[in-house]
């Protein structure tokens, strides 16, 4: 089984690296820009085929390592 | 004072703490590689500054789970000191010994220059050989020293006087939330902070101003 986790900050909390990236987006005339918020695409392949199974262990990647839930929140999406 | 001074692969201040730490106590600190198991009996851990693994994923996250740190939990859970410099600052707010977490600088640049630093708290292992409220200068040296937490979080800190270090007025370098340079632990036997006191114990390199953090930890664990 594949699996994507997109860690990204939470809201609220400052994106400098988006700021940065929505302002080069302005200055190449791409006026209708507004906010930009930037994060992590991470791609894990799994032995589990069970996918309630691999969910759970996914998410206890994120808690343990792949997000640092002070500033980040993450989404975990299976594929077949 | 015995000490050591943990090397994880990247780590670059680790020779500046080590001399630091030898012309200040007289003794060469252990040198103790991120693969190892157990730290020996010392009475100062030091985490260095870097870029351990390449700040790969988040700065101090792969270091944060790497076999020596589960003994330096451990040792700190028992009351041994620990001071975190720059990179080990970052390790120490990815292992959860202290709160809140290190982010990208406001500014999106590294900064690389001395910057003054007011002594918030005198009361500490760390910092008893200065006077609160006195102005020093440290260097500093990163691009991600921005110090984040929430504000019941940041409320607790500045209440429980473990706020040891704050950038002066105008000189907050990073964007750190209410211009937090370092902070204690809740036993104030840990010490996370981005200035680098070890790179200023000798006139020669630029200044002494970091000296007092050594004197304080002898004066404390001798």
């Amino acid at each position: 089984m594949k699996a994507r986790v997109f860690v990204t900050l939470k809201n609220g909390v400052l994106d400098p690296q988006g700021k940065a990236i929505g302002h080069a987006l302005n200055n190449l005339g791409f006026a209708s820009v507004g906010e930009v918020r930037q994060g992590k695409v991470i791609d894990i392949e799994l032995a589990e085929t069970d996918a309630g199974k691999a969910k759970a262990e996914l998410e206890r990647m994120c808690e343990k390592l792949l997000a640092n839930t002070v500033i980040e929140k993450y989404e975990i999406e299976l594929k077949a | 004072m015995k000490s050591a001074v943990v090397v994880f692969p990247a780590s670059n201040c680790d020779r500046d703490a080590a001399v630091a730490l030898e012309q200040m106590t007289g003794q060469k600190p252990v040198m103790v590689w991120h693969g190892d198991s157990e730290i020996p009996d010392v009475d100062l851990i030091v985490l260095p500054g870097g870029f351990s693994y390449g700040d790969y994923l988040r700065c101090g996250a792969m270091a944060s789970q790497s076999r020596i740190i589960r003994d330096v939990k451990a040792k700190a859970d028992k009351g041994v000191a620990v001071l975190g410099i720059c990179n080990g600052f970052q390790v120490l707010t990815e292992t959860g010994l202290l709160p809140g977490a290190l982010m990208r600088n406001a500014k999106l640049k590294f900064v690389c220059r001395p910057v003054g630093l007011t002594i918030e708290e005198s009361q500490s292992a760390f910092t008893r050989a200065y006077a609160k409220g006195e102005t020093v200068r440290f260097p500093v040296a990163h691009g991600e020293g921005n110090y984040f937490a929430d504000d019941a979080t940041l409320d607790r800190l500045e209440g429980e006087g473990r706020v040891a270090f704050r950038y002066a007025e105008g000189e907050n370098p990073n964007g750190s939330a209410r211009n937090i340079a370092g902070i204690l632990s809740e036993k104030r036997n840990v010490l996370g902070l981005m200035p680098h006191p070890e790179r200023v114990v000798d006139a020669a390199l630029g200044g002494t101003d970091g000296r007092r953090v050594f004197q304080s930890l002898i004066e404390t664990l001798s």
